[in-house]
């Protein structure tokens, strides 16, 4: 990690590549089911390419990796659970005020749609194309990858910013 | 035993992007950094009030003396504390630090108000008005934690209340302390009371503001 900081790009590609193993296992330790390893992966990742400047050669790296893999597991289970909670009730929901929907609902949901768009629109070029073929036309990484002509893995990383700043956008609207 | 999956995409584009790194200063130096700060303010109140004051206070009454000492040590081992947990892989005991000091620091502060009670002739009378003390440990407080905010702005706090709190605990112990240098301490229980309110204000406020100020990754 010393030599990637100094911008090694074989030295980091390799010291990522070995990081998965204690990724995992950290994510496992945590109480992340195993369809839940790759996002937590995913997630410290990126996140050690974030912060890759905080990490002291002169300690371990292993505990400042794990440090991090344990935070993003428990931050992936919350998300997760979240989202559960919140996939649960608006069955309930459905269920009960199917009859209920009125032109106010409809209101609402255009409203919401207008404030995702303009969200959108208000990203970078490539997270917002990122996010057009990959989430809104459903394109899978190797079709959108074809017609745009980057690299699947350069469209992840510009899904997920995009994601990213899109919760942060949205954060505290109903 | 099946091999590791590797996202191999994800790890070639983020090496596209490798760019140098600037690597983050030792948490002892930044610590330093905001206690430098903290120390030329002090000293530019004893330059305005002079140490006599002070001295005289703390000949007359030894455990204000103990009260502010312990104070100060409470503000660098919490500083210290605050800029090695922003950093990931510490150990979660360095939030231990500053305690044994700030139990010195309640234990002393608690004893002058119990002298006050036994013994009122021993109260150095005629300070300002409590929440006077509230409005400078809190106004004193505010540029201190914002300045530490700053200091650990590159740093990445995987657990940012818990660094928000020591960050708070640190402002509130230097502002206390630097207002002992020309506040008259009456160690009367409002005195403490006010004191205590405006400690918990500062960390209280930091605490809430922790994870919208300290969580950038």
């Amino acid at each position: 990690m010393a030599a990637a900081q100094a911008g090694d790009r074989r030295a980091y590609e390799r010291v990522l590549a070995d990081s998965v193993a204690l990724i995992r296992s950290v994510a496992r330790r945590r109480g992340a089911p195993v369809d839940l390893l790759d996002d937590v992966v995913q997630e410290t990742l990126l996140t050690v390419h974030r912060v890759r400047h905080t990490y002291d050669p002169s300690r371990s790296y292993d505990a400042w990796l794990a440090a991090i893999a344990g935070r993003r597991a428990i931050d992936t289970l919350r998300s997760h659970g979240r989202h559960s909670h919140r996939e649960v009730h608006d069955e309930a929901a459905l269920e009960r005020y199917a009859e209920h929907d009125d032109a106010s609902a409809e209101s609402e949901r255009k409203q919401r749609a207008q404030h995702l768009h303009a969200a959108i629109a208000e990203l970078p070029p490539r997270q917002r194309e990122a996010v057009q073929k990959l989430g809104i036309a459903e394109q899978s990484l190797a079709e959108a990858s074809g017609g745009t002509g980057r690299n699947q893995g350069a469209l992840k990383v510009n899904l997920h910013r995009a994601l990213k700043t899109l919760r942060e956008r949205l954060r505290g609207e109903p | 035993m099946s091999a590791t999956p590797i996202p191999q995409p994800l790890i070639e584009a983020l090496g596209a992007e490798l760019a140098p790194v600037r690597r983050l200063l030792p948490p002892w130096l930044r610590a330093l950094g905001w206690v430098a700060v903290v120390a030329i303010t002090a000293a530019v109140l004893l330059v305005q009030h002079g140490a006599g004051p002070m001295l005289q206070r703390w000949a007359a009454a030894p455990d204000l003396a103990w009260s502010t000492l312990a104070a100060v040590v409470t503000a660098i081992c919490a500083a210290w504390a605050a800029c090695v947990l922003a950093v990931p892989g510490r150990a979660r005991a360095w939030v231990w630090l500053p305690v044994p000091s700030a139990v010195v620091w309640m234990a002393a502060s608690g004893w002058g108000c119990l002298r006050g009670l036994l013994d009122p002739a021993s109260v150095v009378a005629g300070g300002p008005p409590v929440q006077d003390c509230i409005i400078f440990i809190v106004g004193f407080a505010i540029p201190l934690s914002a300045l530490m905010i700053w200091l650990l702005r590159r740093a990445c706090p995987l657990h940012p209340v818990r660094t928000a709190i020591l960050l708070g605990l640190a402002s509130a112990a230097a502002a206390a302390s630097l207002l002992t240098i020309f506040h008259p301490i009456d160690s009367a229980a409002t005195d403490l009371l006010a004191h205590a309110l405006a400690i918990c204000i500062v960390i209280g406020a930091n605490a809430a503001l922790g994870n919208r100020l300290l969580s950038r990754y």
